[in-house]
Formats: C-alpha cells, structure tokens, sequence
C-alpha cells in the first residue's frame, strides 16, 4: 500500500515535470522557423514598416543581460525580434564568431573585450562602422581607430577586501601593488589564473603595466614567497577562498572588480547599510576592461545591426547596463543608478598597457606567468 | 525452418541493419562535426599539417600533462573499483531497508555540477570546512591542518565520489543475476569464501566489471572540471590544455592535434578492452534478483556491512548533506568586531529563486529550468535507448561480423573526445541548410546523447551476451519468429541493464554543463546552466541561490532515480 502511494507520487512528480517541458518546448519551434522565413525579407532595405517583425541574432557571451522593458523600445521601434545566443566565456565566444565566419552565426556580436580584441581584428571578423553616437564617446575608450569594434562600457578589475578583517586586526589595506610584498599580508592575498580567467589576466597585465616586462616577474616570485594562493577560476577564488564573500573563505584580500561591494549590498538577504567588502582603487593598482560591439562580416541584416549598435551606445540601454551587468557606461550622457553610485569607487588613473602590446605579447606572458609562478 | 538468431561466422553478419541508426547518428553529429574542426584547425598551422603533432609530442610540458593525465586517471580508476565493489557486491546479494533509496542517494553525486561539488567539498574539508574547524578547536591549532583544496588527493577523492555510482550499477547489477549455485557448488567442493572469491565469482565478474573500468577511466582520462575547480592550476589533464591552447592561446592546431592524441589513446584503450571482453564473456545463466539475494544474518555481517555502508555514505552524501543544509542557513557577517557570523535558518535563497529583482530579459523561474532539464533528460533516454540497443544487440549476438569488430571500439569515442573541440566541431559542421542547428535547442539533447551513448551500449552489452543462444534457438525451433524471441526471451532478460541504461542517460543528460561546448538560449536554460550564472556573480543571494538550486537539481535527481528503480516491468523474476 505505502509503496503504492510512493509510487504515485513519483510517478505524478515525473509527469509534473514532463508537462512543464512540454509546456516550453513548443515556444521553441516557432521562434526557430520565425529566424528563418524572417531571412530573407531582412534584405529588403529600409521597408517602412514590415508586417512580420524581421529577427536580429546578437552573440555574446554567458554574462549578458538587458531589462525587458529597455530591449522592447528597441523591438518595438524597429519592429525586430532580437534574439540573443549566450556561447560560453568570452574568449569561447569569440573563438566560435572567428570560426563560424564564412557563415555568421550572428549579424552582431558584443562582449570582446580589450585582452582579446587583437585576435578578433586580426581574425578580421568585423565590418566597420562609425556610428554617429561614436562622437560622445571619449577618446580614451575608443581603442580601434577603423571603428570595426566600438566601445560599450568598462569596468575595473581591482583588489577585494574584506572589511571586517582589517577592521579586527587594525590592518591598513593595501595602498599599491607593491604593498602586497609587505610581511603584513603575507598569505592574505588570492587571485585567479590569467590562463583560464580573464579577471586574473587582466591583473597580470596591471602587473605588467606598472612593473613592466622586465620587473613583472620577479615581482610575481615575490608574490609567491609571500605565500600568494592561486586559483583557476573568480568563482573558486570569490566564494571558496576570499573571506569576505559568503562562502567565508580563509583570505582577506582577492582579485575582483571594482563593482563586486556593489553587487554585495544590492543581492544582500537582509537590506544593508554598507558592502562587507571594498575595492582598492588607489592609482596604479587596476586594469580597466572595455568591452566592444561589432557587426559581424557577411551580416544579411547590415541596417538593423547598425541600429542595433548605436541603440547599445545610447542612453536607454547605457543606463540600464551597471544594475544588469555591473559594469560602467563609455557614454559619459548615461547617468549612473544612484544605489550602485553610493557603493562605487572608480579609479582615477589604472594601469596601463598599450592595446598593440597585449596583441603581440599576450601568449608569451602567459608561458612565461606559468613557468615562473606554477612550476 | 526458420533461420537461427545466433549467426555463425560469416562474411557481413546479418545483424547490419541494426548498425544503420546508430552509425548514421554518430556519422552526422559525432565523425563529421569532429573531422571539420579538426581539418580546420590543423589548416591553420603554418607549418604544415605534421608540424602540431610534432610539437605535442616533443615538448616536455606536453608529455607532463600527459604522463599527469594517464597517471591520475588510472589511479582514480583503481580506487573507484576498490571502493565500489564492497558496495556492489552488497547490493547484489542481500536484501536489506532503504536499498533502492541508498542507490539513488549515491546517483547524485554523478549530476551535480563541479562548481558545486568543490562548494561541497570545502564545506567539510576546507580551510574554514567542518573538519578542520573541529581540529583546530581541539588540538588548539592556529591554522587548518588539513589542506584539500588544489591538491592531488582532492581531484582523486572527486574522481572516486563522481564515478562509484557507474560500479555500484553496472558490477551491481551483473552480480545480483549470478547464479548462485555457482559458488555453492564450489563451496561444497571444499572451496573458503576467498578461493570461491577469487576463483569463481570475481572471473564471472569480469565482463562487468572491466566495462565500469574503462567507463571509469575514460571519464577520468578526459577530466576537466575537478582538475580545473578541485586540482588548481598547478594540475593540467590533456582536457584542461586543449582548453587552455584553443580559448586562452588560439592555438587551434595544437589544440587538435592534443585531441587527436587524446582521441587515439581512448582508440587504443578500447581496442584492448573489446579483444579482452570478447574473451572474458562467457553464456551464464542468470537468475532472478529473489533467488539471489540473501538477509544478512551474522552480527559479523551486519557490522561489516554497516561499517562499510557507512563509509560509502559518507563520501558520497556527506558532501550532498553540507550542500543542501547550507541553502537553508543564512551565514552573516557583521561590521562590528564582537559578534562573529550570524547564523540562522531562511528559506530566502528559495524565495528569490521566483523573484525577477533587475527585470532582467533572462530571468528564468526554477519551475522553467527543471522542465527544460528534464525534457532534455528524457528526449536523451529516448535517444539514447532507441540508438544504443540495436548497436549492443548487434555487438552482443554478432560480435564476430566484420562490422561489430570495426564499430564496436568506435563507439567509446565520443566519451573520449574533448567538449570544447567538440563544440566546435558544431560550428564550423552543422552550419547549412537543412541542417543549420548551430543555435537549435535541439542540440543539446543530441550532444547529451553523444555522451550517454557508450553507456547505454556498455551496460545492455553484458547482460545480451549472457543470453544462452540455445534459450534463442530453442524458441526459434518452436516456431517463435525473431520479434517474438526477442520479445519474449531478451527483453525479460535485459530488462534490468535496460533500466541501469536509461538511468545513466537520464542522469548524464541532467548533469551535462554544455553551456560552454554548444552556443545555448538563453531561454531555454538547464538547472546546472542556472547555477553557473548564480555563482558567477557575488552577492550572498546569488551564492545562496546556486545552492538552492543545486540542491533542487540533487532532489529531482533522487526521485527520478527511484522512479526508475521501480519501472521494473521486465526483471527476469517474472519469467
């Protein structure tokens, strides 16, 4: 009897399940055939105001995100289905854009960012296009001159801290990079693998950019004997070993960005006045990811992709990315959510390495990383 | 008169037609994806097309990672076997409470993502983990004693928690249809339990369990999570370098020449193990469950058998348990000095899982995320049973035609391959009408399937040609037509390995995190896809959610497996 009753339930918790698939498969099918009978009309230049809604394919990487209400202005205007497809990390992504391009998988792709933009430019994956918001954007950010890879936001790769630790222990946190040497921190610090992370590559190129290539390693062994902890991934060095995320790890201090505090109050469980964590944004101390969009060669839809990236540069979506992406907006016009502002510390002058450099370095610093710190 | 199932030696076999289905579905999704990316990718070099696989074979960092991978994975394999088969033989032969609900409990640990399992690990073995707080209040220790995380014993532990599920299944369910009478007829010879041990069951035993071993070492071989998440950076398999030369240096052809070592060294291995399994299987007859399982009576027994239980739990569940009590309890830390962590018990973490709090396009409720998990689960039962069956058919009553000697190695490789080439391989193959599936939900069932493929064939292999030809050829003389013999004399007798099959496919499917190998929707996210998005992103919530999450994952798992279990339509106790 009992084992019937059991039965039942399982076999009713199977078939809930079953109905729920079934419930969202069928969504599946006419948005695939919507992609391809939509093709074609695509073409057409400019047609005022087309019955069906075309379909725009935006690739980017697992991060990405946009509120309904700001993506539905942009569907809505030019009467387009947007649909996006998450392919792994960046660099997975974008290895996928270089591979697929004979036969673009997307007509836009967004999330290069400036470790990897060599490979995309060199892949020749873009066409170029100068957008006429490109002029409110500074100079600073704008890193391709053939505007084939235009600039979206940034966002600071930095030191963590945990708060309550150096509260405790009377501690001063670390004001340069240099001050991770010091006894003090010994076996406080952790950060990711710049092989298989791209915050732990961009704090080896910070490294680099303020001990250049020829100090950068010998600072990274004194970095070592001070007893650093290396992981592979911001996950594993976030919530396993850094303290001051809610995995209560071991060490104080861990490389993250500038917006992690940020995101620890605002996903809180209980409302809190100030982060458990900040962000070192002393000068010489953070390297500065941009990431880029660019309209994939061979696209069948060049208008919509066109209005596709100028709608990613202006004000409605630059000022929805920080609370969907955390990360900042390039157009200086978007304004900031007052909430992130609060928790905020942007640095004023972070370290510097020259786009070209990376470009033709990147492999070797990376062999030379691993040999130096992990063998 | 009717022609005989069992096929005596000849040219073709007559068993073809069975091969047709599974080798068009490998051709199209598994040969011809591989043989573009590959192709592509070495086209790349500049130094020819040898020129990779020169380098691959004489750089010494290279051979490291590769003696490192063939040495870790062969270690992993032995400790598994090891440990698991205690297990197995105890879940074969007695009878005992809670038996199919321990089988379920240690399925889990083969689907939960390894992000989460390092979570899991760390909760009890960590820096700040249960055991090490316990020494270091009792021995009054200012640092933890142990260190677990980014050693070798901790990509070994993982390995042996992953993988004892596939002997307790696949040796389990062999053994639990041995005919007793067998070792009671040795005994009676005079043999002790360990010469009967040693000398009757373990050598009936082979066929299964040589197969969990290969499965075992192949999955261990190709290891790329827990030597990422578990082993740290200074730990590298051939999976995590392919990883590292395509994604991090672009150097595709290295990239395909290390999975083409990789791909040649599963070849080889099952090369062996198909010459070794042909030799090994002998006809048995095998018996009902209820006329092999025995009570345990002896206390010694009893104390054995619960020590040893409790071990097995304890690997495998104690990490489930950290995991999923953990998304109940909220830990705070606050500002002020005295107070440490606060800590009590919330169900916040399942509460927010329903909650869309930035109007994000991509929220997805839970409810969503387990459909989808499951409708890709069962899409590759379905797949995988109606694909595997009739090449395990084939392989099991034909296992001397020329084709069965030339596709049964075959189909070990996709389990071998790596998942980033593999994903690719998608890309660059599946991209033109028709057949432009790049960015088809569709795919993800189908590379599930890949994967549970080898499974399924694997665990119907043995119990097929256990099958007396002579219960086959007597049914055929009696007039029964070859759907009739197979209706009524294998499908009785498969029924068991069929359930273990449609297990490991269901179980495959829902673990499988094939966010980073396939370009995924959005849209259509599974439960694993889900918490990697939590925990990439900080915030307590966000921890707190994957966990959630994980343990609803762990959950579904449990009842799917027991669901199962009691499918037991076609055991052999009803023929």
């Amino acid at each position: 009897m009992n084992k019937r009753i059991l039965n039942k339930i399982l076999i009713t918790s199977i078939m809930l399940a079953m109905l729920l698939s079934a419930a969202c498969a069928p969504q599946a099918a006419p948005e695939a055939t919507a992609a391809q009978t939509a093709a074609p009309q695509a073409t057409t230049p400019g047609g005022e105001t087309p019955a069906a809604p075309r379909t725009l394919k935006v690739m980017t990487h697992d991060s990405f995100a946009i509120s309904e209400a700001v993506l539905a202005q942009f569907e809505a205007q030019y009467n387009v289905k947007v649909q996006f497809l998450k392919s792994g990390d960046t660099g997975t992504a974008l290895n996928k854009a270089i591979l697929s391009r004979n036969n673009p998988l997307a007509d836009v792709f967004y999330g290069v960012d400036n470790t990897f933009l060599s490979r995309a430019l060199d892949e020749d994956i873009f066409e170029a296009y100068t957008s006429p918001l490109l002029a409110e954007i500074p100079q600073e950010f704008r890193l391709d001159a053939q505007n084939r890879a235009l600039p979206v936001d940034y966002g600071d790769v930095c030191l963590n801290y945990d708060r309550k630790y150096f509260d405790e222990k009377g501690l001063t946190p670390p004001e340069s990079l240099k001050d991770l040497l010091k006894p003090e921190y010994k076996g406080l610090l952790v950060v990711e693998n710049p092989a298989t992370s791209s915050p732990g590559l961009a704090f080896l190129l910070a490294t680099i950019g303020v001990f250049g290539e020829e100090g950068y390693l010998d600072y990274w062994k004194g970095l070592v004997a001070n007893d650093l902890l290396v992981v592979n991934d911001w996950e594993t060095a976030y919530y396993t070993e850094f303290s001051g995320s809610s995995g209560k790890g071991p060490r104080p201090i861990v490389v993250s960005y500038n917006s992690s505090p940020a995101f620890e109050v605002i996903y809180a469980e209980t409302p809190m006045e100030e982060p458990p964590t900040a962000a070192v944004v002393a000068e010489n101390t953070c390297f500065r990811q941009i990431e880029f969009v660019g309209i994939l060669k061979g696209t069948q839809n060049r208008n919509l992709a066109e209005k596709w990236v100028d709608f990613m540069l202006s004000t409605p979506f630059q000022e929805d990315m920080p609370l969907q992406m955390f990360v900042f907006p390039v157009n200086p016009q978007a304004k900031l959510d007052e909430a992130f502002v609060k928790f905020l510390s942007i640095p004023t002058q972070t370290a510097q390495v020259a786009p070209e450099q990376i470009a033709a370095r990147r492999e070797q610093w990376l062999k030379d990383w691993t040999e130096a710190v992990l063998r | 008169m009717k022609l005989l199932p069992h096929v005596p030696r000849t040219s073709i076999g007559k068993s073809w037609p069975l091969w047709l289905a599974p080798l068009a579905f490998l051709g199209l999704f598994y040969f011809y994806p591989l043989a573009s990316i590959l192709q592509i990718s070495l086209a790349r070099s500049q130094a020819g097309f040898m020129a990779p696989f020169i380098e691959a074979l004489t750089s010494p960092s290279i051979l490291r990672v590769l003696r490192f991978t063939v040495w870790q994975a062969t270690l992993s394999t032995l400790l598994t076997l090891i440990f698991g088969l205690p297990g197995a033989f105890l879940l074969a032969r007695y009878q005992f409470r809670g038996k199919s609900l321990l089988l379920a409990l240690t399925g889990i640990s083969f689907v939960l993502p390894t992000l989460v399992v390092a979570a899991a690990f760390n909760a009890i073995l960590g820096p700040r983990g249960w055991v090490n707080l316990i020494l270091m209040s009792l021995f009054d220790l200012g640092q933890p004693p142990i260190q677990f995380v980014n050693t070798f014993t901790a990509i070994i532990t993982a390995h042996v928690f992953y993988n004892t599920t596939i002997v307790l299944r696949i040796v389990g369910d062999f053994w639990s249809h041995l005919d007793p009478r067998l070792t009671q007829a040795a005994q009676s010879l005079g043999a002790n339990r360990w010469q009967t041990l040693i000398y009757v069951t373990l050598p009936l035993l082979l066929p299964a369990i040589t197969t969990a071993a290969l499965l075992i070492f192949i999955f261990n071989f190709t290891s790329f999570g827990v030597v990422l998440v578990l082993g740290g950076p200074r730990f590298a398999t051939l999976e995590v370098e392919i990883y590292n030369q395509t994604i991090s240096l672009f150097n595709l052809p290295l990239a395909a020449a290390l999975a083409f070592l990789q791909l040649t060294f599963t070849l080889a291995l099952t090369i062996a193990y198909t010459r070794l399994s042909n030799r090994l299987a002998r006809p048995l007859s095998l018996r009902p469950r209820r006329y092999v399982q025995r009570q345990l009576t002896s206390w010694r027994g009893r104390l054995l058998a619960a020590t040893y239980l409790g071990l097995l739990l304890g690997l495998l569940t104690l990490p489930l348990i950290a995991l999923v009590s953990r998304s109940f309890i909220s830990v705070e830390s606050r500002a002020e000095p005295a107070s440490i962590f606060n800590i009590r018990l919330t169900l916040d973490y399942y509460r927010e899982l329903h909650i869309n709090r930035r109007d994000s396009l991509f929220f997805v409720p839970p409810t969503t995320a387990i459909g989808v998990s499951m409708g890709y689960a069962l899409t590759t039962v379905i797949l995988g049973l109606s694909l595997g069956l009739p090449a395990a058919w084939a392989l099991a009553n034909d296992s001397d035609s020329p084709m069965s000697r030339a596709f049964d190695p075959l189909l070990m490789l996709p389990l071998g391959t790596s998942a980033v080439t593999l994903g690719l391989g998608f890309i660059v193959a599946l991209d033109h009408p028709p057949m432009d599936w790049r960015a088809s939900p569709l795919l993800t069932p189908l590379a599930h399937t890949l994967v549970a493929f080898p499974f399924v064939v694997r665990s119907l292999t043995p119990a097929l040609r256990s099958i007396r030809p002579r219960l086959r050829q007597a049914a055929a003389v009696l007039g029964a037509s070859p759907i009739q013999v197979a209706r009524h004399i294998d499908l009785p007798l498969i029924g068991r390995a069929l359930l273990v099959a449609a297990t490991f496919a269901f179980t495959i499917s829902l673990g499988e995190f094939g966010a980073t190998a396939l370009v995924a929707r959005p849209e259509y996210p599974t439960i694993p896809v889900m918490i990697y998005r939590f925990l990439s992103q900080p915030g307590a919530l966000n921890y707190g959610q994957a966990l959630a999450l994980s343990a609803i994952l762990a959950l579904f798992t449990a009842l799917a497996m027991l669901a199962i279990e009691r499918f037991r339509i076609a055991d052999i106790g009803e023929f």
